[in-house]
């Protein structure tokens, strides 16, 4: 965070900076507010649970016998635990928002549709997730007319979330989509977020949420949005940036393979539970025994999505094995593989040596997106190559 | 080739107001003008407890609130009998105004800093550990009392049993900060007396040649603890 704001180089102002590192940012800065809460909340549950205090611990009876607790608070736990928890989900989202931005904008050769309202739409997401914890909570039993407040809250938020889809968007529309392994995630990153983010909508009125909250349709929810989502930004992220980390390329056959059974096989595992949730299956049970409510064709079900997620687990082991030997046999990737702007690839030596620049730190001078630039020499200018005026009055004697 | 190209685009006419602020701090390199990194991350570290701090002060209100067994009256629990009669809050009352006073020192350490008199500094700080140290002896003395009395994290012989979790949780964590605050003083008052600052020598908090900025950053957190303090005290002994 202090590098971010104390440590860029010259030239490099915040509203130049590339998406990535917004969301890094930002992740960072909520994290730095919200763990102050789980903190708190873990150090009264050891102490209920060490020293016999009585913070979260009403009192109880356990196997026939009175434990020691009394007038403790079940519900100041869920409290702290989600104000920390649902910043907590765009702790993990917000990186992945970020890095998914530059891998469209590479890989579409085309500039980020409304870098500022990305930006902005990062920082308002993060502020608002501050005073939606409650979400989580509209069926522990809290006063009922927090479930209006957070309601609305949590409704908000959609807002800039999908003022981001519609930016991703919009960035792919007319691009000269390269459907390259780091573009294949990013496309099944905004499939499987939109998805998730639709479920979250839902979960986030009351009335909807009360009969589905503990159910596993918010396993579908949340395993999509947050879980499947940002993973294939991670796996995106690793396809783009490992030429630079290793100077090669990963091997494009396998990383299809990879991407095409971890893609389908994810939803495979994670969409029926959209239904086995609708149907009441509660979540947390590793055996439902027999319901009224759940028929028995739900087992079937189950066991497509633990064949599903076995083969997902196998296509992982693929990645690992392509991981391993591209290191010694994968193509030379060159300097810059994917014609991309931001630093990182401009550097002297890739991988980057010791301090990544030698003797003299880069000069900024334009934002990260300038791709298919009209009248530029290539498709892309890179962000520290000075705009024309001076590059001529360099090339003069 | 010394001309190496520095402009980085078209300079504009600084905005006033708000978009002066906004322009500023979006500017390159740095956000906060003329601040260190190191004074920015004690900032930061700072906001982040501010927050720890907030929760525990805030859990500890919602249980006092919730719970339905009545709260001991902090009133009576901290009086001390001194010459036969009973004076509420007067520990509390003279600790309080140690730590207080520590501030006072603290502040003017930090401005022989600016001046760059060593020895004065050097004293200041040692006076503000000195209080410091008090400070955490008289919070001893007081614990030690409430256990002879019963109090326990899990009961107490006047009320709800949250009473001294509360009581020993909020405490301990605020008097560890003001440990920890003492040895980051002692630490930084000897640097400062062996003029480590006026000879750039390489060590851990070190910083350039003639500047004592460490011991406004030390300063800050010791601010800081006692402002929790002033909190600590309105809202668990005079609520
Ligand atoms: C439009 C955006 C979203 C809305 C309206 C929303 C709403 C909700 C609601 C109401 C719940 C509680 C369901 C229940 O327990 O009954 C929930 C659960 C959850 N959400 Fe979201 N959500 C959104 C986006 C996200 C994102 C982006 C992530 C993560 C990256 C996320 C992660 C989670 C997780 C992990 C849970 C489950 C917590 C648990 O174990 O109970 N959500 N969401
Ligand atoms: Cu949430």
């Amino acid at each position: 965070m202090v590098t971010v704001l104390q440590a860029r180089t010259r030239g490099m102002t915040l509203m130049r900076m590339p998406l990535t590192v917004w969301g890094i940012f930002t992740a960072t800065v909520m994290a730095l507010l919200a763990f102050p809460a789980l903190f708190v909340g873990a150090v009264m549950m050891l102490l209920d649970r060490l020293l016999g205090t009585s913070f979260f611990m009403p009192s109880l009876v356990e196997m026939g016998q009175h434990l020691q607790h009394s007038g403790g608070s079940p519900i100041l736990f869920q409290h702290l635990f989600w104000f920390f928890g649902h910043p907590e989900v765009y702790i993990v989202a917000l990186p992945a928002f970020g890095i998914v931005s530059d891998l469209i904008s590479t890989h579409a050769r085309r500039n980020i549709f409304g870098y500022r309202m990305m930006v902005w739409a990062i920082v308002a997401i993060g502020a608002l997730s501050f005073v939606v914890w409650a979400h989580h909570m509209y069926v522990s039993g809290m006063n009922p007319y927090f479930g209006f407040f957070f309601a609305t809250t949590t409704l908000i938020i959609a807002i800039p979330t999908a003022i981001k889809v519609y930016n991703w968007l919009l960035t792919l529309w007319h691009g000269d989509i390269h459907l390259t392994v780091p573009m294949l995630f990013a496309l099944a990153f905004i499939v499987t977020f939109l998805n998730g983010g639709l479920t979250g909508l839902f979960l986030g009125n009351v009335v909807v949420d009360v009969p589905l909250s503990d159910t596993m349709f918010v396993v579908a929810h949340f395993h999509m949005v947050m879980g499947v989502a940002p993973i294939m930004v991670i796996f995106g992220g690793i396809y783009h940036w490992y030429p630079k980390i290793t100077g090669r390329m990963l091997n494009e056959a396998l990383g299809r393979f990879h991407f095409w059974v971890t893609f389908l096989g994810a939803y495979a595992v994670f969409f029926p539970m959209h239904y086995l949730g609708l149907l009441g299956m509660p979540r947390r049970y590793p055996e439902i025994g027999e319901t009224s409510f759940v028929p028995d064709s739900a087992a079937t079900l189950n066991a497509f999505i633990s064949v599903a997620a076995l083969a997902v687990g196998f296509a992982q082991m693929v990645f690992l094995f392509n991981l391993i030997w591209s290191l010694s046999r994968g193509r030379q990737a060159g300097g810059n593989p994917w014609n991309a702007t931001t630093l990182e690839w401009q550097t002297p030596e890739t991988p980057p040596g010791h301090g990544n620049w030698g003797k003299e730190l880069p000069v900024v001078y334009r934002w990260a997106y300038d791709y298919s630039v009209p009248g530029a020499e290539r498709d892309f200018v890179p962000q520290n190559q000075p705009p024309a005026r001076r590059a001529t009055w360099e090339a003069a004697p | 080739m010394d001309a190496t190209p520095t402009d980085t685009g078209e300079a504009l006419a600084r905005p006033a107001g708000w978009r002066g602020v906004a322009a500023d701090w979006s500017s390159d390199q740095r956000a906060f003008k003329n601040v260190s990194w190191g004074k920015a991350m004690m900032w930061i570290f700072l906001l982040s407890d501010t927050f720890i701090f907030s929760c525990f002060l805030i859990s500890y209100m919602t249980v006092r609130m919730s719970t339905t067994v009545p709260w001991p009256n902090p009133s009576e629990v901290f009086a001390l009998t001194i010459g036969g009669t009973s004076v509420p809050l007067i520990l509390i009352a003279i600790m309080t105004f140690v730590l207080i006073s520590s501030s006072g020192t603290m502040a003017m350490a930090v401005n022989f800093g600016y001046r760059r008199d060593r020895v004065k500094t050097a004293a200041l700080m040692l006076m503000t550990a000195a209080f410091g140290a008090t400070f955490v002896g008289m919070q001893a003395f007081e614990w030690t009392k409430l256990i002879h009395e019963g109090v326990r994290p899990w009961e107490n012989p006047w009320g709800a049993a949250q009473f001294g979790a509360a009581f020993f949780m909020i405490t301990g964590f605020h008097g560890t900060h003001v440990t920890i605050g003492v040895i980051f003083l002692l630490v930084i008052a000897r640097k400062v007396w062996r003029g480590d600052f006026d000879q750039e020598k390489q060590g851990f908090f070190t910083s350039r040649k003639g500047r004592y900025e460490i011991v406004e950053i030390t300063g800050l957190y010791w601010h800081f603890v006692d402002l929790v303090w002033v909190f600590i005290f309105a809202l668990f002994y005079l609520w």
